[in-house]
């Protein structure tokens, strides 16, 4: 059972809802979290536990043979992320564009395009009571994210059996990262706030969701703050609203320390609770 | 000599585009023949990513000595010009093609 915690709007409390959502199931039975934020993963801040395992991962790139290479241009007309340019007697690669396709190596007449591995981050997995916590981290310096979440999903994928609740911490917007964190789970929750901001971009992650084909609902972060205009939308549209965590001071203020908040403020606990019902209701009917 | 623009629009009195990878047009003006030739460059709109080592492989491909934009190549794109071997001025994003061409000229424009 695998559900990922998006949002269209950053800063709407993606973590703050994985973390502590983690930390509600663990009370009861075994739990996974996965940040896929790689280019920023932060639920680390928040959950701790023992280092049980390290990885290095590594993308293919390109890596041009210019002895055998006949300058025919296919590569630079199949690459869609021009990521592989013809100039004159000579191809470059730019390694921060490389998608990982193959296209261009596959496709070369006189193999002069052999993909070669190439460092792009690490995968640590850290082992907490029930809380398995799996966090990757994309090296400074890497620009694509996608290559390392597709490699996160499957070392999750071998390494846990598929019954245990799994959730994923993914990163924000509508790109392509957000498409590879959240393609193969079987449930998204959408987290937004109650502002205009976060209504235009909830209108595009769900969109997203819709192309998708992905089941989805919205849970409403800082509750009280802005307009009504986000629950009209979800009821108009018949999109579930899961939970409506209200506005507080005291969330920040925890947050802020790295601490767990469902813990300290009944009011708050009472809507994560919500949430985990909801997420077992719906493996039960899977 | 080949001198290149990027450009709002193909003649003299067109806007410059300040930017490099995602200019609307690539303009060359030949000073031997006082010629222009032109390249639409604005399906560029389209493109995620790469857009600069795109637009870099056009602007080879038309040959000129000299690149005049406003804000500079990236750091992929400023990789194939360099290889390239195409000298690069900035700093006429806010000019027309004419003015930023005597402003080279002049030699009032930054080396990039």
């Amino acid at each position: 059972m695998k559900i990922a915690i998006a949002s269209g709007k950053g800063g709407t409390g993606k973590t703050t809802l994985s973390t502590n959502l983690t930390a509600l199931f663990a009370e009861t039975e075994k739990i996974v979290l996965t940040d896929l934020d790689v280019e920023e993963p932060n639920s680390g801040l928040f959950i701790k536990g023992e280092l049980v395992k390290e990885e290095i991962k590594y993308k293919m790139i390109p890596e041009w043979k210019e002895d055998t290479c006949t300058l025919c241009g296919e590569c630079q007309k199949n690459c869609n992320f021009h990521a592989v340019i013809q100039l004159g007697p000579q191809i470059l690669v730019f390694p921060e564009l490389c998608h990982s396709c193959y296209a261009c190596s596959e496709l070369c007449p006189t193999d002069s395009l052999p993909m070669v591995s190439q460092r792009m981050g690490t995968l640590n997995h850290y082992e907490n009571g029930n809380i398995s916590f799996i966090e990757s981290r994309l090296d400074i310096g890497q620009e694509q994210a996608v290559p390392l979440i597709a490699q996160t999903n499957d070392y999750i994928d071998k390494t846990f059996d598929k019954n245990i609740v799994k959730i994923f911490d993914a990163p924000p917007g509508t790109s392509c990262p957000v498409i590879e964190a959240t393609k193969d789970v079987d449930f998204v929750i959408l987290i937004t706030e109650p502002t205009p901001f976060g209504l235009h971009d909830l209108k595009l992650a769900v969109e997203t969701m819709k192309e998708l084909k992905k089941d989805f609902g919205v849970v409403i972060n800082r509750y009280g703050i802005g307009n009504n205009d986000v629950v009209d939308y979800c009821e108009g549209d018949n999109i579930p609203i899961l939970a409506k965590i209200p506005n507080s001071r005291k969330v920040a203020e925890l947050y802020s320390k790295g601490e767990l908040v469902y813990t300290e403020l009944p009011e708050i606990k009472q809507e994560f609770l919500k949430i985990r019902n909801y997420i077992l209701n719906l493996k039960i009917n899977n | 000599m080949k001198i290149a623009f990027t450009a709002k629009g193909t003649e003299w009195e067109s806007e410059m585009d300040p930017r490099f990878g995602r200019t609307e047009f690539i303009l060359v003006y030949d000073d031997g023949k006082d010629e222009f030739t032109s390249f639409d460059n604005r399906e560029i709109e389209n493109e995620a990513h790469g857009a600069g080592p795109k637009t870099s492989q056009k602007l080879f491909e038309m040959g000129p000595e000299v690149l005049i934009t406003g804000n500079g190549p990236g750091g992929n794109a400023a990789t194939v010009l360099e290889k390239a071997g195409i000298k690069i001025y900035i700093g006429a994003g806010q000019m027309s093609v004419k003015e930023a061409y005597g402003a080279y000229k002049n030699n009032n424009l930054k080396e990039f």
